[in-house]
């Protein structure tokens, strides 16, 4: 057990690494704090969420 | 792990004693050590145990005695939390996320460039500098935000300074964004000109993106494992291939262009990046991007602890004299003007925290939903914001109002919030149904409901309101919550470029069209930007990196001068000025630095660093008829001297805007020792 949440707190650095934000941070947020409304599916999440990072007025930014 | 000691871990000393050893001795050999070779190896000991014993001992320092740093207090990822822009995350996992965004191409490239005048200077001042200098920027400036919730440095800069040095450093940050972009694309086009191998390379990445988009969208949404297993190999094949294809015959010129027809190209990319869907093309290779700097750097880390190779290079070169190769100028202050953000960087929040702490959210289908959470007044609870966020309220519906002035008109009565149908009636039901008085009645009731305003606190409350759209109203009224996040996400969509405008001027995104038919926009423009900064570069005769660079160093570390005189002010702001010299130190260094450099690039009498005295000589060349030695023809002999004007222009520009900025800086901490006690001006749940 102890391993599975080791490997999930990897997978989750390496995905904020590339920029990818934690789907289920977000569904656990939507389900406890916003019950009965929707949750966008992972496939929605992702869209979403590429949509606002490289869109228009873009999220990205590097320093040098 | 920082309180170890504090937590009366008897023996917690002793891991640090031991790290603290280590990089004294690594250091010590590296000090000792004489001639021509030395193993890199010492080198990457000695900097891993100076940054841990920084990290556990000074940091420490400044996070408790310094900034008195308070776990009770929320940051914004906790209050605004929404699964999707403000996510509480664990440590370990963020830093993660900051390490990948950070690392760019400057931090690679000023190092190497230094390292002309042998590898001791430049780690010296690598070591040194970042622990005085640029963590201590970093962390200031991240704990500032943060108690701002999450605000860029142009706009903390306007709220704790005024609205002069506000935008004053809004432009020069523009100007030194595009000094940026051109500079980091020059390396770019210069890296790829005449060699095959790297062309077919990043060529490759292309379809590879390609593919790479269409599996993530189509084929297996989502999977974002498998998407970068599939870049990685095809990444990997790409390089392998490359090697192949620059030998042959046939391929290798199909793949060998000039810096001009690059930058052309560049150009045609960026429009084509721009126009088409962003995750077919741009997002694969930002991925793949990333994963080449990270295993680019994490590989050359295990590398030197597997090869410990020597370090073929003197420690000190002749070239500190001002006479080298690549850079041309003493070792002080041109060391540590091309080094940079190597050590120092004045990039990193000019623009991120912007972006990545701050809240944008989003488009996407909750955006109307907390548009009209917000529009109920389902925030009411704290003591008088009701009625300011209703007023917020009102005008992000502006799409629905006729006109400023009826706007104004309405905020100000409760008929025109009726009909504007942001007004409910006490009996409604529904999520923002409020019982009993309401904080937000017209006025009489609210000067009441508002101890705040009865005081007298805020005398200028109303006619400000009237006054600014927004960007100032969080500040002056601290009260949280205050700033409606669809404002943030106007002010964050228009990015650096927009910044020095008036936020009153710029639309708001609501209307669905706009949503359309800015994306392309902006993205071209950012795509042009890319590409058209750096054609002159190249077809300079100079080759523009020798003339740019310095001009890049010059305007990132007069960058990281602006943030540290920021947090100095804030230091006295805050009431803490006992500690000030935590900042002061690292500031009087960068401006030491970054004028006389900034004076020498422009004045010196040697052509070889001073623009003027470069372009004086150019210009009695041709006043004499002669051609001088890069140019080969009278026009390219014009070209040198126009460009070595816009340099030295450029750079007395980079000048004034941190001499104001400094002006402005020291104004602000004479009247903040006026005061008694503290004047920042923080998000409330922080003052609370």
């Amino acid at each position: 057990m102890r391993w599975r949440d080791v490997l999930a707190q990897a997978a989750r650095t390496a995905r904020l690494m590339v920029g990818v934000p934690d789907y289920e941070a977000y569904a656990a947020h939507r389900r406890a704090e916003h019950p009965g409304e929707p949750v966008m599916s992972r496939a929605e999440f992702l869209r979403d969420r590429t949509e606002r990072r490289f869109g228009a007025g873009g999220g990205i930014s590097r320093c040098c | 792990m920082a309180t170890a000691a504090a937590n009366g871990r008897p023996f917690g000393w002793v891991p640090w004693a031991l790290v603290a050893a280590i990089g004294a001795a690594a250091l010590g050999i590296v000090a000792l050590h004489r001639g021509e070779t030395i193993n890199a190896l010492w080198l990457v000991v000695a900097a891993v145990c100076v940054y841990l014993t920084a990290y556990r001992f000074y940091a420490t320092f400044i996070a408790r005695k310094v900034l008195g740093i308070d776990p009770s207090r929320r940051t914004p990822a906790v209050r605004h939390n929404d699964g999707l822009d403000y996510v509480p995350t664990h440590r370990n996992v963020l830093f993660g996320h900051h390490f990948a965004a950070i690392a760019g191409a400057g931090p690679l490239v000023g190092p190497v460039l230094a390292a002309q005048m042998g590898y001791l200077p430049g780690t010296l001042w690598i070591l040194v500098g970042v622990v005085f200098a640029g963590a201590v920027q970093d962390f200031l400036m991240l704990f500032i935000s943060t108690r701002r919730d999450g605000r860029s440095l142009g706009e903390i800069i306007r709220a704790e300074m005024g609205n002069v040095p506000g935008v004053i450093a809004m432009i020069g940050i523009l100007m030194i964004m595009i000094i940026l972009l051109a500079v980091l694309a020059l390396v770019v086009v210069k890296a790829l000109a005449e060699s095959p191998w790297g062309t077919f390379t990043v060529f490759a990445t292309m379809p590879i993106a390609l593919f790479m988009g269409l599996y993530g969208r189509y084929i297996r949404p989502g999977r974002i494992g498998e998407v970068s297993l599939i870049g990685l190999v095809g990444l990997l094949l790409a390089i392998i291939l490359g090697e192949d294809v620059a030998a042959s015959a046939s391929w290798g010129p199909a793949f060998t262009f000039s810096g001009e027809e690059l930058a052309l190209m560049l150009i045609g990319y960026g429009f084509v990046a721009s126009v088409i869907p962003v995750w077919l093309l741009l997002a694969p290779r930002d991925y793949l991007s990333t994963f080449l700097k990270i295993g680019t750097i994490v590989g050359l880390a295990i590398g030197i602890l597997i090869v410990r190779p020597e370090l073929q290079m003197p420690a000190v070169t002749r070239f500190i004299d001002g006479s080298g190769p690549v850079f041309a100028g003493n070792l002080f202050p041109f060391l540590f003007i091309t080094i940079a953000c190597g050590a120092v960087s004045g990039f990193s929040f000019a623009r991120r925290l912007g972006n990545d702490a701050q809240d944008d959210r989003e488009r996407g289908p909750f955006a109307d939903d907390r548009l009209r959470r917000d529009a109920d007044g389902k925030l009411r609870r704290d003591h008088g914001a009701g009625r300011r966020k209703r007023a917020r309220s009102c005008h992000l519906l502006r799409a629905e109002q006729p006109s400023r002035a009826d706007r104004h008109h309405d905020q100000r009565s409760r008929a025109g919030s009726v009909r504007l149908g942001l007004h409910r009636h006490a009996g409604d039901a529904g999520p923002g149904r409020l019982t009993g008085r309401r904080s937000d009645d017209p006025v009489p009731h609210r000067r009441r409901a508002d101890p705040r305003r009865r005081h007298g606190q805020y005398p200028f409350e109303r006619r400000r309101r009237a006054r600014h759209d927004g960007l100032l109203v969080p500040f002056r009224h601290p009260v949280r919550g205050l700033v409606h996040p669809h404002h943030r996400r106007c002010r964050h969509a228009r990015g650096a470029v927009h910044d020095p405008g008036s936020p009153r001027h710029v639309r708001g995104a609501v209307e669905g069209h706009q949503k359309l038919d800015r994306q392309p926009r902006g993205n071209c423009a950012r795509g042009r930007r890319l590409g058209l900064v750096p054609l002159p570069g190249v077809t300079d005769p100079l080759g523009g990196i020798n003339t740019l660079w310095p001009l890049f160093g010059i305007s990132n570390q007069m960058l990281a001068a602006i943030a540290l005189t920021l947090c100095t002010v804030v230091l006295f702001r805050m009431k803490r000025e006992r500690y000030a010299w935590v900042t002061l130190l690292p500031l009087s260094w960068l401006l030491i630095c970054t004028l006389t450099a900034g004076w020498q690039k422009m004045f010196h009498a040697d052509p070889k660093i001073g623009f003027l005295a470069h372009a004086s000589k150019y210009s009695d060349a041709l006043a004499r008829g002669e051609i001088l030695a890069p140019a080969k023809s009278v026009a390219q002999m014009r070209q040198v001297i126009f460009n070595d004007y816009v340099n030295a222009s450029l750079c007395a520009l980079f000048i004034a805007v941190v001499l104001a900025i400094v002006f402005y800086g020291i104004r602000s901490v004479v009247s903040a020792r006026r005061s008694d006690v503290p004047t920042t001006r923080e998000v409330a749940d922080a003052l609370a």
